[in-house]
């Protein structure tokens, strides 16, 4: 059989199109956007789609369940808080084709706004939960989740992390096995489906039957795996947290749990005997722990030393099992006293000049999902809230409303086009009902981008790049009831500026376009081709090291120390330098610069 | 190639857009065919807009973590000079270490807030003596007519840590990920770079 290096994601893509999955929806979000991605791009047999978010997701897939087809949703652990309302009753009603909920976490908010321990879900929601720990076990659990899927009647999650979705490993390659169940809707399935109250009774108690099933399945699941070696030590663990205990402490034994939800009761108790001292290795909650402690088993170590936020790693778990006796590597440099290396906007990115205005009219910026939030950083730090998709909008109209007339001019929102149509109708619906006068600015790139470029519906193409309908930004708004709505040329900072301060003067609310802002790396939109010069030069007669260029933070830009002065005699402790290699001629410092010190270059 | 049953450690890093990633998968391609179990972790995120970018690639026998022990790092590649400074104490006493001459400034010192470390060749030689080499991956790639083939230099010269591995192998790796009109400059950046050591 083919073997292949695959990351987790691909893995969990492959495992779809070899279960015979059909249908594919998804939103992105590290660490799972590559999933849907991959099925795109390599499976033809699995209709894939970016939805407008993890909700309508959830929804596409189950519908495609509900007509007999195997079909999975994946998103990240954020994407689940949005996809809960429908998840929580189809764990009532079920499912017919097989349904996989792939939901990632993002241990040491590598890229998220919060940390969540997604394995409450299972339990919160009662719903069986695999977790695979390296890419061959992303497509194996993934394949039978599916078949649980089918044989309890329920969606089944499958849980990675960041270093599970991103690592690589090989993978053994099968082929592609149709599902049994045929396609079809029988509308004499409505009783199962219409969660009426009288319904939800009956399946209220299916729910409890098919966990305790379940629960009996575990004991027997062939991925809950014990490995018996030296008894002193045993280490209940999965996934990640499972490979850096058995990196560091080899010689102990192990109960490596593949199903996370339900527990093996049974099992762990079974192993809990066979061992002298049991150790309990989760990353984040501690989940095991609470059920294992329940079930009257005393633990040796768990939380009391693991740490319960942030990841784990194989020096943290040595070191929190040795304790004193772990020995730390030498420090040769301090990595504190390093400049640090944190992301920023491309050079030429259309944000940049658009905050830069924002900051120069001293505006509160509730903020948005996306490239965007590196606006928060110095030396712009020109956005002053983030906190989910689409929240500026409804934040912006909350802040106004409690101002009242004291915020006119002080208020704005600004949302990404994927964010917008993600969750930002409804923020600014609500604020034309209710009468408000938040301003609303949406930072259409023409892509979803900060996750890697995924089409959204307002960017004119699917996931497999077939022309589509292109979602009309001005149209929403006029429908919606916004009466001002302004397009805006964020690279003209001036008129920029007085349109911003306009609309957020006016006593209604207001929606503005960024038009003609794509993103940089987008190349089909030919981002480069607006601007009139390839590149810019710093005229060093006349730059006089005011460091004003500075304050946009473009990569392209820095500062070089050497007193010196102006042709016309202004002393100057040094002047900035342009990288030919990084400038893209978007004239934004041009437009800040007052001393005409930076001039058309050649590339 | 001889086996003792050891998990080797690499540790690449570098800024975004540098070619780390095609990097560490010619690695494990390359390994992954010669039979050993492959371990590869990377933190995607927002590396592309120019934050620092680390992989983690493991190969042996049988490999567990994806991630590196800290300070077990055997051999250290690195695309520039404050990404290799940064990992400098992951390395073990006796590893190896690879440096691209690259400067790229990250903000605070664009800004003059901070300065860039101007010791990294010294630092790394005071507790690795020997075991240091420092090569112009950019200025041997623009040689070849592509800055961008830099990372490939970088891997050619990588190569010579690995004499068990016969030429053909890593350029077989090499061909494979990269498209057609692409195989004739990077095969030159490769033979540069082996020759570069």
């Amino acid at each position: 059989m083919k073997k292949e290096i695959m990351q987790g994601n691909a893995a969990i893509a492959r495992g779809a199109w070899e279960a015979g999955c059909k249908v594919a929806a998804a939103y992105p979000g590290t660490p799972s956007s590559e999933i849907l991605k991959d099925i795109a791009d390599n499976y033809p047999e699995i209709y894939a789609e970016w939805s407008p978010n993890e909700m309508v997701a959830m929804q596409v897939a189950s519908g495609a369940a509900i007509a007999g087809a195997r079909s999975m949703c994946s998103m990240k652990h954020v994407g689940m808080n949005v996809a809960a309302d429908a998840f929580m009753t189809l764990s009532y009603t079920g499912i017919k084709g097989g349904m996989v909920i792939i939901v990632a976490d993002d241990p040491n908010v590598h890229s998220s706004q919060n940390e969540q321990d997604s394995r409450n879900w299972a339990r919160f929601g009662k719903a069986p939960m695999l977790e695979p720990a390296d890419a061959q076990e992303c497509k194996d659990f993934t394949k039978i989740a599916f078949e649980i899927s089918e044989k309890f009647d329920t969606p089944v999650f499958v849980r990675t992390e960041t270093r599970v979705a991103h690592a690589d490993s090989p993978v053994t390659l099968e082929d592609r096995k149709e599902s049994k169940i045929s396609l079809g809707l029988d509308p004499k399935e409505a009783t199962k489906y219409v969660m009426v109250p009288a319904n939800v009774r009956v399946r209220r108690k299916a729910v409890e039957e098919k966990m305790k099933k379940l629960e009996e399945y575990a004991e027997t699941f062939k991925y809950n795996v014990v490995e018996m070696n030296d008894t002193s030590v045993g280490v209940i663990a999965s996934s990640a947290a499972y490979l850096y205990t058995k990196e560091v402490f080899p010689e102990w034994s192990y109960l490596k749990l593949g199903m996370v939800w339900p527990l093996p009761k049974k099992m762990i108790t079974d192993f809990a005997k066979k061992v002298k001292k049991l150790v309990v290795v989760e990353e984040l909650d501690p989940f095991f722990e609470t059920e294992i402690k329940a079930m009257g088993i005393k633990i040796w170590h768990g939380k009391d030393v693991i740490p319960n936020m942030y990841e784990l790693s194989p020096e943290i778990v040595e070191a929190a099992l040795k304790g004193k006796k772990y020995k730390a590597p030498k420090v040769r440099v301090k990595p504190e006293d390093l400049p640090r290396r944190p992301p920023n906007l491309c050079a030429g990115c259309s944000h940049r000049p658009l905050f830069y205005a924002l900051k120069k009219l001293g505006a509160f910026v509730f903020g948005d999902i996306g490239c965007y939030t590196l606006a928060f950083a110095p030396p712009l730090q020109a956005l002053h809230t983030t906190i989910c998709m689409g929240a500026g909008g409804g934040q912006a109209h909350g802040a106004s409303k409690a101002l009242g007339k004291e915020g006119l001019g002080k208020v704005c929102a600004v949302l990404g086009d994927s964010t917008f149509l993600h969750s930002g109708l409804s923020p600014l619906m609500n604020a034309v009902y209710n009468k408000g006068n938040s301003t609303t600015i949406v930072l259409d790139n023409r892509i979803t981008g900060m996750t890697g470029h995924q089409e959204h519906p307002g960017s004119g193409f699917t996931v497999r790049q077939e022309p589509t309908n292109m979602v009309d930004y001005a149209e929403i708004g006029k429908a919606l009831g916004v009466k001002s709505i302004r397009n805006i040329d964020p690279y003209n900072i001036k008129e920029t500026m007085e349109v911003l301060k306009e609309e957020m003067a006016k006593d209604e609310p207001s929606l503005i376009l960024c038009k003609d802002s794509p993103c940089m790396l987008l190349r089909r939109a030919k981002p480069l081709e607006r601007f009139k010069n390839p590149v810019y030069v710093i005229n060093t007669d006349n730059c006089r090291g005011c460091k004003m260029c500075l304050e946009i933070n473009c990569p392209a830009i820095s500062w070089r120390e050497g007193a010196g002065q102006t042709k016309d005699g202004h002393k100057r402790k040094g002047t900035v330098y342009i990288n030919p290699d990084q400038c893209v001629g978007c004239e934004v410092c041009v437009q800040i610069c007052k001393y005409d010190a930076i001039e058309p270059g050649k590339k | 190639m001889k086996d003792n049953g050891k998990v080797t450690n690499i540790f690449l890093s570098g800024v975004g857009g540098q070619g780390t990633i095609l990097a560490s998968n010619i690695l494990a391609e390359i390994f992954l065919k010669a039979g050993y179990d492959v371990k590869k972790a990377e933190v995607h995120g927002m590396a592309q807009r120019g934050g620092d970018v680390t992989t983690h690639f493991r190969f042996g026998k049988k490999v567990y973590s994806s991630l590196i022990k800290y300070g077990d790092v055997d051999f250290l590649l690195s695309f520039e000079e404050l990404e290799a400074l940064r990992y400098i104490n992951w390395v073990k006493p006796d590893g190896k270490v690879l440096i691209n001459r690259q400067e790229i400034f990250p903000p605070a010192v664009s800004l003059g807030n901070m300065a860039y470390p101007s010791d990294v060749e010294k630092t790394f030689k005071k507790y690795f003596k020997d075991n240091v080499w420092m090569i112009d991956g950019q200025g041997i790639a623009k040689q070849l007519g592509n800055a961008q083939a830099a990372n490939v230099v970088l891997v050619g010269a990588f190569s010579n840590f690995f004499p068990a591995v016969k030429e053909e192998q890593w350029l077989d790796a090499i061909k494979g990920l990269l498209a057609p009109k692409l195989h004739d400059l990077n095969v030159k950046a490769f033979y540069a770079g082996k020759k570069a050591l």
